[in-house]
């Protein structure tokens, strides 16, 4: 253990404090963390099934890139964007055109007052507090309704680059927004580690749909912590799209602290080579008359694992609570593996609850049917395995985001036709 | 009837007391309290034991030493004082009795208060129950074990086996559970007193539900029995295991270990009644119930675990199936009831191994008043599992808005041609379903008795008849009314 709490010590020590202007208290009480809390193992119940020991052997350092040309990173090409390379804003990438009710500052111009991400004890948030580079903060007027999406693109440039990312979204009170978020790496970078924040609060009767795509590559370590706070009649929707990344790990924290709210939370993840996906999820019922929709669908193949740890919390007095979260999963190798496991936590009586996850193959008898119609073995699975993803990517609305995605599964999974191309 | 509302139900349903508390006056040979290496040799001296038992004993308590206390289960209880527990007890006269008659008449009392009685089996001779029954710690009688005999079973108390045969269990003993498997394993493997012994022999079906009552008895004393069971190539046994202890103000340890071992086609079926005192209405008292159940399966071999859980104030229990070989099955049946401030975290492990292999588990879990009833599994697929198969089905009943019923399965698949599926449901009881009853001329009480029922009948289904009908009584004390 001291070891690797040593290690730590020398992997961050190449990095500079943030220079975002956070308050004090904030800062010495991720410090103390930073100082006190060692790296997780497994032997920590959250982190049983994912090992970061490996990032305690690289020494990080932080650098603004240098990046040439973003066109394979844009998943939406006519609207605001926002780009980020290692943690640093590119004004050469992006643009300036925000729409109405919309407003984007950059959190090292408007620094932070507070903060809802938890920092006691947890090492990665707490290293994004101490060390942040910068991030984006997006509020979203009340009553506005904004058509076009907010692009906001981070991209991984450079060996062993460890950039803190933040960002910050404010959703007012009936207003509608779609946010789509993009993690990437360039060809070639190594060892690049994203570690990245979101504070999300929902307003009342606001609806916000967020839609996120990452795809770094297999050799880059992704791990994001969402805090999201959801107020009376809202509805929140967050589709988590994992195709690339070495080491992912997605915590998705969703407190619910107003009544009648709606939540879905949606995820895909379609792995191969050695990649490790970890999506974590909590959702909290605090208080009664609220509903939540989970659903996460994976496919893994060659030596991929994949780890769904999806828990369900229904408060004391959180009565009449719909819940429902469910967990699919195909493994397609035998060297692939996944492990699940969905959590009820309930403390109220009047509530409808569940949970289901399955693990399986592709069925036989489905393969046979159309190979028999004249498809390779190849086409007849990818056909499957897409029909099998496409319940996730068509709970997308924006449909660039679709095409775009589906576009990454024809590039890294050589998939010869899509859903799309029946549109 | 009519005028019988659910709050004056709820109101007797608290005030009812513990149907099985009261306790036996038969002086006791205690050792006093604490927890040595020599109280563990005093142990194994009393017990005529050979050294290779005596070493095994001290190897495991010195294992247990360096061993920490695991707090992962979802339970919130004041961890109990090791030195403070007495750790033998046995009614004096262990003499062993020739016939039913000699035997102490108070106790043929307290099995009579049981509902076992030894004198309705007799006279019931020739229906299918032998019962090896425990007081504390020693084994007082066994019948039908002449019958048993002839066929070449062995079913006594744990330490008659070590005596007569020595080899047998030397052998099995700790393959299964190996002394240092977790905290309370190795405790019971250091100061274990009693248990029951089964061997089946090749071929053989055993004709007879063998059974088996535990009862704690004197105050301030844990009991810390041992089960082993062998069933060897071919044969079947059917295994009841039924727990009942007397009223008592100061929580209780119990860390039993339960062994099975199912050799090549062979079946176990072990079914559970616990009922062990779970404590007042206010959470005072109550049993610990810290217990470790496995078993290992051979090839084309089946271990099918059966329990119906409504007593302790704390429960910790998994009973589990390693399906070594090829073809083999496991299942897992299991009602939890808590009610009051009881607290249970139960759930079972299906470890797939061979190729071919087959869980199925059915857990049905009830909560009422204050209690915590968590659900807790592991479905683990290993590489080499080709073609496995895992069914599991969690649900969960909520009675009151100061309960809680949580569920944690663990799920891990090495292997692409397995098959799992696992869901689970968190629910009340329908108040379209009460209605729709009520309609019909049901009364509220009796419709959830009738609901509760109908949504354990699955697990009920697999228990023996015997000791259905006794899980169904248990299951109304500990519920009917309790809906808030």
């Amino acid at each position: 253990m001291s070891m690797i709490a040593e290690n730590k010590k020398e992997f961050i020590s190449r990095l500079s404090k943030t220079s975002i202007s956070i308050p004090e208290e904030l800062k010495s009480l991720a410090g103390a963390t930073l100082e006190n809390t060692d790296l997780p193992t497994t032997r920590n119940e959250h982190w049983k099934y994912t090992r970061v020991a490996k990032l305690s052997k690289i020494d990080f350092n932080n650098s603004a890139g240098n990046v040439q040309n973003i066109e394979d990173f844009i998943i939406d090409p006519t609207k605001a964007t926002f780009v980020f390379v290692n943690g640093h804003y590119s004004t050469e990438f992006s643009s300036t055109k925000i729409p109405e009710g919309v407003t984007v500052e950059l959190l090292s111009n408007s620094g932070m007052t507070s903060s809802i991400i938890k920092n006691e004890g947890e090492v990665f948030n707490a290293l994004n507090t101490a060390h942040l580079i910068d991030g984006a903060s997006i509020t979203i007027t009340n009553k506005a309704q904004v058509e076009t999406p907010i692009q906001v693109i981070h991209i991984l440039d450079g060996n062993e680059q460890l950039s803190n990312f933040k960002t910050v979204i404010n959703a007012g009170a009936f207003s509608k927004a779609n946010i789509v978020e993009g993690f990437f790496a360039t060809k070639g970078s190594e060892k690049s580690f994203a570690n990245v924040t979101s504070e999300i609060k929902v307003g009342a009767n606001a609806f916000l749909t967020i839609d996120k795509v990452q795809f770094e590559n297999e050799a880059s370590f992704h791990i994001s912590t969402e805090q999201i706070e959801q107020d009376k009649y809202s509805t929140f929707t967050i589709n988590t799209i994992t195709l690339n990344g070495g080491l992912v790990r997605n915590n998705l924290n969703v407190d619910v602290i107003g009544e009648n709210c709606t939540t879905h939370l949606n995820g895909a993840y379609i792995l191969k080579g050695k990649q490790h996906v970890d999506n974590h999820s909590i959702m909290d019922h605090k208080v009664p008359n609220c509903e939540s929709h989970e659903l996460y669908k994976g496919v893994m193949d060659e030596n991929s694992t994949a780890v769904f740890n999806g828990k369900v919390y229904v408060r004391k007095d959180a009565q009449k609570i719909n819940a429902f979260q469910s967990n699919r999963n195909v493994l397609l190798s035998d060297s692939a593996a996944v492990n699940s496991k969905p959590e009820l936590e309930i403390y109220a009586d009047d509530v409808k609850c569940s949970h289901g996850s399955t693990t399986g193959q592709l069925d036989d008898d489905a393969i046979f049917y159309l190979r028999a119609r004249g498809l390779s073995r190849r086409a007849a699975t990818q056909l499957l395995v897409s029909a099998f993803i496409t319940e996730i990517i068509d709970h997308i609305e924006n449909e660039n985001v679709r095409a775009f995605t589906f576009n990454l599964l024809k590039k890294r999974y050589g998939w010869d036709i899509t859903p799309e191309d029946f549109h | 009837m009519s005028n019988y509302t659910e709050n004056e139900l709820a109101k007797d349903l608290e005030d009812q007391e513990y149907e099985f508390g009261f306790t036996t006056d038969i002086e006791s040979d205690k050792i006093p309290k604490g927890l040595s290496e020599e109280v563990i040799r005093f142990i194994s001296a009393k017990k005529e034991e050979p050294q290779w038992l005596l070493d095994f004993r001290l190897d495991s308590f010195r294992k247990w030493k360096e061993m920490i206390e695991p707090e992962w289960a979802h339970v919130h209880y004041a961890k109990p004082d090791f030195q403070d527990i007495s750790y033998y007890s046995a009614p004096k006269q262990t003499k062993k009795y020739e016939s039913w008659d000699d035997v102490d008449p108070e106790m043929k009392e307290t099995m009579k208060k049981l509902g076992i009685s030894m004198e309705e089996q007799k006279r019931l001779t020739g229906t299918n129950v032998a019962v090896d029954f425990v007081m504390d710690s020693v084994s007082v009688a066994t019948s039908f074990k002449s019958k048993l005999k002839e066929l070449g079973i062995i079913f006594c108390s744990f330490s008659e086996a070590v005596q007569d045969y020595p080899e047998l269990v030397r052998a099995n003993m700790g393959t299964v559970v190996p002394s240092t498997d977790n905290f309370y394993a190795a405790l019971n493997s250091a100061v274990f007193t009693d248990g029951s012994f089964c061997y089946i022999p090749k071929g053989v079906r055993c004709p007879m539900e063998l059974s088996t009552y535990f009862r704690i008895n004197e105050g301030g004393t844990g009991q810390f029995e041992r089960t082993l069971v062998v069933a060897d190539e071919g044969a079947y046994v059917s295994y009841l295991e039924g727990c009942t202890a007397p009223q008592r103000d100061e929580n209780q340890l119990h860390a039993a270990v339960v062994e099975l071992i199912a050799k090549d086609n062979a079946e176990i079926k072990y079914s559970t009644v616990q009922n062990w005192y779970p404590g007042d209405k206010n959470g005072v008292g109550g049993i610990f119930n810290f217990v470790t159940k496995r078993g290992i399966c051979g090839t084309n071999s089946k271990i099918s675990w059966t329990q119906v859980e409504t007593g302790s104030a704390v429960t910790w229990k998994y009973p589990s199936c390693i399906l070594k070989g090829d073809n083999s099955i496991g299942e897992f049946y299991s009602v939890a009831v808590t009610n009051h401030f009881q607290q249970a975290d139960t759930g079972t492990k299906m470890i797939h191994l061979g190729k071919n292999t087959k869980s199925t588990i059915i857990s049905k879990g009830i909560s009422a008043g204050k209690s915590q009833n968590s659900y807790r599994g592991l479905v683990q697929i290993h590489k080499g599992a080709t073609n496995s198969r895992n069914f599991s089905q969690c649900d969960s009943l909520l009675m009151t808005d100061e309960c809680g019923a949580h569920t944690f399965p663990y799920i891990e698949c090495k292997n692409s041609s397995s098959k799992i599926e696992h869901e689970a449901t968190t629910s009340k009881i329908g108040e379209d379903q009460i209605f729709y009853c009520k309609q019909r001329g049901i009364g509220e009480e009796k419709a959830i008795s009738l609901i509760v029922n109908g949504y354990c009948k699955e697990v009920l289904n697999q228990l023996p008849m015997e000791f259905a009908v006794e899980a169904q009584k248990l299951l109304s004390i500990s519920l009917e009314g309790s809906v808030g």
